[in-house]
Parts: C-alpha cells; structure tokens; sequence
C-alpha cells in the first residue's frame, strides 16, 4: 500500500500516551503524523508509550498520511529501545531530536540499519527528519542534511534554537528569522525539504496566521503543528489560488509544448522558464490536488 | 515465567484500558473485566489477555481489566507493559520479527 | 409479519395492534382519516378553576383507574412537574395509568419505575425511555408495550383517539387564574409550550400546573383559558439550571469541529443554499458548532435564512439579531436566551408541536424546510437510524422529531462519528430502525461524507458536491472503517417478549424492541 503523500504541509504532533488522540487525529487534515515517545511522554510511561505506539501503527496505520514517529534524544538512555520499537512499526520517517552534527546522523543511520535488517524491513526505507534545534544544529544544517541518503527533511525548533542563542522567543520571531533562512538555504543545497518551527499558543489564530503567512513566503514546505485547531489554518497558506494555479498549469503547458517541439529553452510570456519554475508549478498543482481543487 | 510483582499500566481515559497483572501462584488465569461493552467484546478481550499472558510463558496470574472502550491493540500494548512491569524486564523487540 | 425496512414482528403485542410501516408516504392509503378528538365543555360554574393543590385538581378531574395523563418535557431535566403529580395520583391511591408525556421520560427523585412497580403506572407512550426507566423496561418490566412515537406522531395519535388524553398536566412558567398561561415569562421560563399545545385542545380535562400566579389576563399567553379546566399553584415546578441545560456551549472536541465543519460545508455546496432557504440544527455538541458554522458561509456568501424550525438555541437566536434568520419558528427553546427570546422579538415565534412536525395536517412546517441536521446512535448500510437504543441494546435516547425531520426536510444530514470508543456507528444494521434510510440524503463523519443513492436528490447532491470539489465516500467504505477499528461486535441477544413499540410519523410500525437476554 502506498502510504506517503507528496504534501508535508501540515505534521501534527500526537501523544504516545494518548490512544483516543491517536485514532482521532488519522481522520483530521493534516498531511503528516508525527507519534511522539518524547517530550509529550512522561518519564514513568516511556515503555507504554513504545508499545502502544507500535501496536496501533501494526494495527491502525492511517490511510493517505505520512508517518512519523519522534524518539527521545540522541543521548538519552531510552534512544536504543526507541529505535528498536519505531523502525518495527515501520514508519515513512524517525524524527530525531535536537542534531547538531554530521556524525550523530551517522550514528543513528547505522542503528537504524541493524534493525531494518533484523527485521527484516528493506535496509534505507525509513527515512529521516532532523530537527535543528541550537545554533549548532544551524551552524552545521548542510552536513546534517546532507549527512545520510535517509535525510528528507530538517525541521526547525524554535524554543530550544532560542534557549541555546540566549535569546527571547517572541511572536513576530525576529529571534529566529536568521535560523530559518540558514535552514532554508541548507535544505535547498541538500536537496530535502524544510519544516517550519511550530506557533504554539493555540488560541491566537491571527499570530498563527501572520507566522505562517511568513514560513510560506520564506519559502518553507511545511510547518510542525502542536493542536488539530491549528490544521487547517495552516493547509489554507500552502493552498494556492487560482491566479496560481492556472499559472502553473500555463508553466507545465508550456514545458510539455516545448519538449514535443523538441525547443531547448521554453518561454512564457516573453520569458524563459527555468528548471526551478517547473518545480515551483508542480508542487503548486500538488498543493492544489491536497486541498481538494481538480486541476 | 513466574509473577513475583504486581505490574500496572494504562489509563482510565476513554478508549483506553487500565491492566493490572497480579501473582496467583499455581492458579491459572484469572481474567477479570470491567466494561460497558463486555457483552461485545468480552471474550476477545479474553483471547488478547490469554495471547499476551502465552507470549510472556505466563501460566499463572490475576488480569484486572478496566476497561473503556479500548481497541484490542490498545489492549495488548497495555497488558504487555504491565506485564513488562511486573517481571521487570524490557520488551522483547527481536521477538515481534517475522510476525 | 416484516416490514418495509425489512423488519420482523408480530401482528399484535398485548393490546397493541401492530400496522407495519410500508415506506414514507404510503401510510394515507391504509391509515383511516384523521379526526379530531378536541373537546368543548363547559367550565366551573362559579368560574372558579383554581385549586388549593394537585389533590384537589385531580380529585376534581374525576381521574379514576385506568385512565390515561400527559405531560410536556418543555422543561427538559429540569422538569419538577411530573413527579409531584405522579406522587399527589400514588397518595390518592389511583392506579393503572396510562402515562403518556411529549417526550423522554428521564426524571429521577422520584423514579418513574417507583410507579410502575407500585401499579400507579402500567402502560407508558412516550418518545423515548432511558436510564433507570429504560433499563428496567427493556429487561421486561412492564406487561403491555411501550409505544414510543417521534414528535411528529403524537398529535396524529391524540385526534385520532389511538392516544385519548383523559387529564393533560401542563407545566406553565406564569399563569393566571383562569387558565390563560406560558412558559415564556416566571422565575422558571422554559420558552416555548409547543408540545403542549395538542394536550390542551384534545384532552377531556386539562390541569394548569405552575409557580408563578400572575393577574389576569396573563400577557402573553401561549395557551388560552378555553381549553383549561383547573390552575395549581405550587412552590417550584422547574430547576432553571437545569432547564437551560441544553445551553449552546461551542465544543471544543476537534473531531466534533471537523463533522459540523463539513456538515455546513454539505449545505453550502447544494444548491438549496440560496437566499430565503430554511434549516433545522438541533441542540446537540455537533449541532450547535454546525450552526455557527453555517452563520459563517452565510456571511461569506451574502444568504439570508427565511427561518429556522424547531428547537432554539442561543446562536441561533445570535443568527437572527445578526439578521440572517427572517423569522424563527420555536417548537422548543433549549436554552435562557432561547427561552426569553420569543417575548422579546415579534419574529421569534412559539410554535405548536403539529404545525412544526405533524404529517397528517393541511400542512407542517417541515414540508417547507430545506436543511435539516440530524444525530444518531448508530447508522446502518441502507442509511436506516437508530437513534434509541445503545452498543448492548440499552434504552440511550428518544426519538424525538429525527424521523419527521428526516422525512420532511428536502436534504436531511446525518452527523455522526464513526466511532465512539469501542462502539461502532456506522453498521450493516442498526438495532433499532427509528428513520428509513429511504428519507436520509446523507451521513457526515470525520472519515468522509457518504451520499445515500437511493435518497430523491442524489443526483442533485452529487452534481452540486462535484462542482464544489467534496468528495465522497461510500457508506460501506464507512462501515468497513468502523468495524475495522472496533471489531465486529458479538450480536445482542433478544428474548420473543417485544418490550417497545416504535411507531414511524405516520403512526405505522417501523420496528420493535425485544428484551434483552441476560
């Protein structure tokens, strides 16, 4: 069966300790469910929430999202086990906390390979986000990205990045907007996609909105969500309008007339479409498709 | 293997289960459920404990359930961490291969 | 024998003489014509009506064993009337009644099932049974059926004298001495006396029960002096908290959101969604965040409502001061606001319970609505409702005005989660039929909206869903999903003793209830 959907617009965050959250949330909007064994999960209930993590993802796997599951740290005591029950529930992608070098991704790489092949799963399947989450992480973002075939996707973290910098996280994010455009830039070199820090007070719809206004323009494929409240708000940023959809389409058309014409450069409107164009107005149309427009 | 401890997990939340796994020393299994939808699911929720109890080479024990509304997976996630808890050992993860 | 929604029953329970139903609209051709039973006599001689208690008006009325009383459920959990009526007919030692309220019978302090052990009750014809009463029933209390009827079926019932009211105990927040009485102005206001309305013109005697002695002529009045027999004064006839319990807090359960989201998103894809269109919410968690919804697009799209039917809540009442609703029609008010607010605007209008739902008039309201939402216990493969009994057979709801509203509305929205813990909702068959699938347009869950094809506007749904991009599902993908996540639950086993009967709009018999085996 084929789990994965091309959008990471949306990845809300579910508790491992909560069953009743876990099956409510596979029937929201949200294109990605992250499974938390982290900071959601006490330290008393991290074995339960191991097993019923695992047991509902062999049992109830979601349709039509992508999956998600976050272990605890990198040097925690309980990353070992962690990894032994999220590679067996066979998740599209582990998140792995706060990396902030090359080799703590190859560490983990490896760990995962162990079990893949114990398992028997087919070894790289499972794939991997990297959340950057101290300068650090930031300083280091390319090599990280870069670091394992498994990497997709860093995700910033803005609470603990300004924590690290000594900084004051505030709702216009001054604090951060370096942090996002060096993560930004590192993931476009490496070629994975980049995740925006969550907005975490539920109740402001306007800040979540104004935030989220800013992670699209930046340029972010996706935001981390932390409530259900906070889905569709931020689906509607990445849904484009029709002005931007029949422009896609015009871009593809264009593409598509020139390769039957066998033309080496295309034009559109008296200008060239370049490489990026083409890719800008695919995940258009993909954002479309995901939000329910027949294109 | 022989129970020495009582080992608790779950929650009374809805759709989840609370299990408590007691000794009961060369006396089978004791099943006992607390539910508003036993008459439906009653002897599944038998056959998962029995499943889980096998699993753990587990022949003799007290099995509280109560439960609301809780899934068989969230069932057996919940019975295999209290039995986990009552013998305190880790899960078997290798064990869960070729399943 | 077995009905049109496949149904299997006998011919006759006890004194019951069973007309199986034959699909919606087909009951005029086997059904005999209605007439009224309404009856005109002349009141006291000395114009005297008021009575130093309940003993006294009921000794007045004659009432003698075996007869049959009714009450209204206007004011909901908060009602105080029943049971000091019902204790006032034990203490004079009358037995073998027939209790007939509008609605659910669920009052506790007394229990009804007190009465019913001690003969002061022996049959019940209500809407719906629940807790203690339920229980008790369902595991076979009583000797003869309990005939439940949605609201639509009780006035048809009445004139047609299947339901021949003896004495009618109406609750009224403000009366005067002379009959004249409402539920809109008191310490304990319960809003509209819709249900009461058809007790007050058809039973041989009517007994005014209130806490709140006004000068005559009582202003306003909802149900007029002609009809009222004797007044009882009393100390409380309502707890107002829990009158209003039905107060329209938004939930903030976002399953809950998302089903209402949808829901409204349903309505604004039909074309039905139009200037002057009508609707119906209800009261329930999903309602009441459905109807905030559809107040939303009705602004985003520049739509007025011409009205609103049945029973009111806050936000509705908040739609219509907005401007959105031309005119409610207030079968119920569930809630303070709902209550006081028909005083206070000519628009907002108290409506009797016939005009609202009663098929077998020169016209109801529901003929004339557009939207109606609806919730359920459980839904089945054919978009058959079961909106009383529960996972193990449990006696959970009241029929209500589901089934009429169904039938009446032009598009009738199911909103429904597809699970609720363990317990499946959508199922290959409901154990209870309440509303045909036959009269259902749709079923709106969190997993997806599922069209029933055999519903007279699919064809129209499906075009205007399609040229609004929502997609469907089917209800089979629905029920899969359901039973996937639970399980496929162990069937309820039934004893042959039929313990409820329940009637459809038209007064056919739509399914039974058989006691549950322990």
């Amino acid at each position: 069966m084929e789990h994965k959907t091309s959008l990471k617009r949306t990845g809300l965050y579910v508790s491992g300790t909560n069953p009743v959250n876990m099956i409510q949330a596979s029937f929201y909007n949200e294109d990605c469910m992250i499974f938390d064994m982290e900071d959601s999960v006490p330290l008393a209930e991290k074995d339960a929430a191991r097993l019923l993590i695992y047991r509902m993802l062999r049992d109830h796997r979601p349709v039509g999202k992508y999956i998600i599951i976050r272990v605890n740290g990198i040097y925690s005591e309980y990353i070992d086990e962690d990894l032994e029950a999220a590679v067996r529930a066979k998740p599209d992608a582990i998140r792995i906390p706060k990396v902030e070098y090359e080799n703590e991704v190859k560490m983990i790489d490896e760990k995962i390979t162990r079990i893949e092949k114990e398992a028997g799963i087919e070894e790289g399947s499972i794939e991997l986000w990297c959340n950057i989450e101290s300068y650090l992480g930031v300083l280091n973002a390319y090599e990280i990205a870069s670091a394992s075939p498994r990497v997709v996707a860093l995700a910033l973290g803005a609470e603990d990045f300004t924590a690290s910098m000594k900084a004051q996280r505030t709702k216009s994010g001054q604090e951060i907007f370096y942090a996002r455009n060096a993560v930004l830039m590192a993931c476009r070199k490496a070629g994975v996609e980049a995740i925006d820090a969550v907005f975490s007070d539920i109740n402001d719809v306007e800040g979540l909105k104004a935030d989220t206004a800013l992670t699209k323009n930046l340029g972010f494929d996706g935001k981390t969500i932390v409530h259900p409240r906070q889905i569709d708000v931020v689906n509607s940023f990445f849904t484009p309008s029709v002005k931007e959809i029949k422009y896609a389409q015009r871009v593809l058309e264009a593409v598509e007339e020139g390769k039957r014409l066998k033309k080496g450069a295309v034009t559109l409107d008296g200008g060239m479409i370049d490489k990026p164009m083409e890719l800008r107005a695919l995940t258009t149309l993909a954002q479309a498709r995901a939000a329910g427009i027949k294109v | 293997m022989r129970l020495e401890n009582t080992g608790i997990a779950g929650t009374l939340e809805s759709s989840d289960v609370m299990v408590t796994v007691k000794p009961n020393p060369a006396s089978g299994i004791d099943i006992q459920i607390e539910s508003s939808v036993i008459a439906q699911y009653g002897d599944e929720m038998r056959e998962t404990v029995k499943s889980v109890m096998q699993e753990f080479d587990i022949t003799d024990a007290v099995v509280e359930l109560q439960d609301k509304g809780a899934m068989d997976c969230v069932l057996r996630a919940r019975a295999e961490t209290a039995v986990c808890r009552a013998l305190g050992v880790g899960f078997n993860w290798k064990g869960e291969d070729g399943k | 024998m077995v009905n049109a929604v496949g149904r299997e029953m006998p011919e006759k329970i006890g004194s019951y003489t069973v007309r199986p139903f034959a699909g919606t609209g087909k009951a005029a051709k086997i059904l005999p014509p209605v007439v009224s039973k309404r009856c005109p006599k002349l009141g006291p001689e000395d114009h005297n009506k008021l009575c130093k208690d309940l003993k006294e008006a009921i000794v007045k009325t004659g009432l003698k064993d075996g007869m049959t009383i009714s009450f209204h459920h206007c004011f909901r959990e908060g009602d105080m009337v029943i049971g000091q009526v019902l204790t006032a007919i034990r203490e004079l030692g009358i037995k073998h009644l027939r209790f007939a309220p509008s609605a659910v019978v669920n009052i506790k302090n007394p229990s009804i099932v007190s009465f019913v052990k001690d003969g002061t009750i022996d049959r019940i014809e209500a809407s719906g049974i629940r807790g203690e009463l339920g229980d008790a029933v369902i595991d076979g209390l009583m000797d003869e059926p309990v005939i439940l009827r949605p609201h639509g079926a009780r006035p048809r019932a009445i004139e047609t004298g299947d339901l021949q009211i003896d004495v009618a105990f109406i609750g009224a927040s403000s009366s005067d001495e002379y009959g004249n009485c409402t539920g809109q102005i008191g310490p304990n206001a319960c809003g509209s006396l819709g249900y009461a309305f058809v007790d007050a013109s058809c039973a041989a005697q009517v007994v005014i029960v209130t806490d709140n002695l006004v000068e005559y002529p009582c202003c306003p009045t909802s149900i007029s002096q002609q009809f009222v027999d004797y007044v009882v004064a009393v100390e409380q006839i309502g707890d107002p908290v829990k009158i209003g319990a039905g107060a329209a807090r938004m939930t903030k359960n976002p399953r809950d959101l998302m089903i209402a989201s949808k829901a409204a998103d349903a309505i604004a894809a039909s074309r039905l969604f139009k200037e002057g269109f009508s609707f119906q919410t209800g009261a329930g968690a999903i309602s009441i965040a459905c109807t905030n919804y559809l107040a939303e697009r009705m602004e985003e799209r520049g739509i007025h409502a011409s009205f609103a039917l049945g029973g009111m809540t806050a936000n509705i009442i908040e739609m219509f001061k907005k401007g959105l609703v031309r005119v409610l029609e207030c079968s119920q008010s569930f809630d303070a606001v709902a209550a006081r607010a028909i005083a206070e605007y000519p628009n907002i209008l108290e409506i009797d319970n016939s005009v609202y739902s009663n098929p077998y008039t020169k016209g109801s309201m529901l003929d004339k609505l557009n939207f109606g939402v609806l919730g359920a216990l459980e839904v089945d493969t054919d978009f058959n409702i079961n909106i009383l009994t529960g996972m193990s057979g449990e006696m959970m709801g009241g029929l209500g005005g589901g089934p009429d509203v169904a039938d009446g509305a032009d598009i009738s929205i199911v909103t429904i989660p597809v699970i609720r813990g363990r317990t499946p909702s959508i199922v290959p068959k409901v154990f209870t039929c309440c509303t045909p699938g036959e009269s259902v347009a749709m079923v709106v869950t969190e997993a997806g909206i599922a069209l029933n094809p055999k519903h007279k506007y699919y064809e129209m749904l499906r075009e205007d869903f399609e040229a609004a991009g929502i997609a469907t599902v089917t209800i089979q993908y629905l029920c899969d999903l359901a039973l996937s996540y639970t399980g496929v639950p162990k069937p309820i086993e039934t004893t042959d003793k039929v313990v409820a009967v329940v009637e459809y709009r038209d007064g056919t018999v739509i399914d039974v209830i058989r006691q549950i085996k322990r």
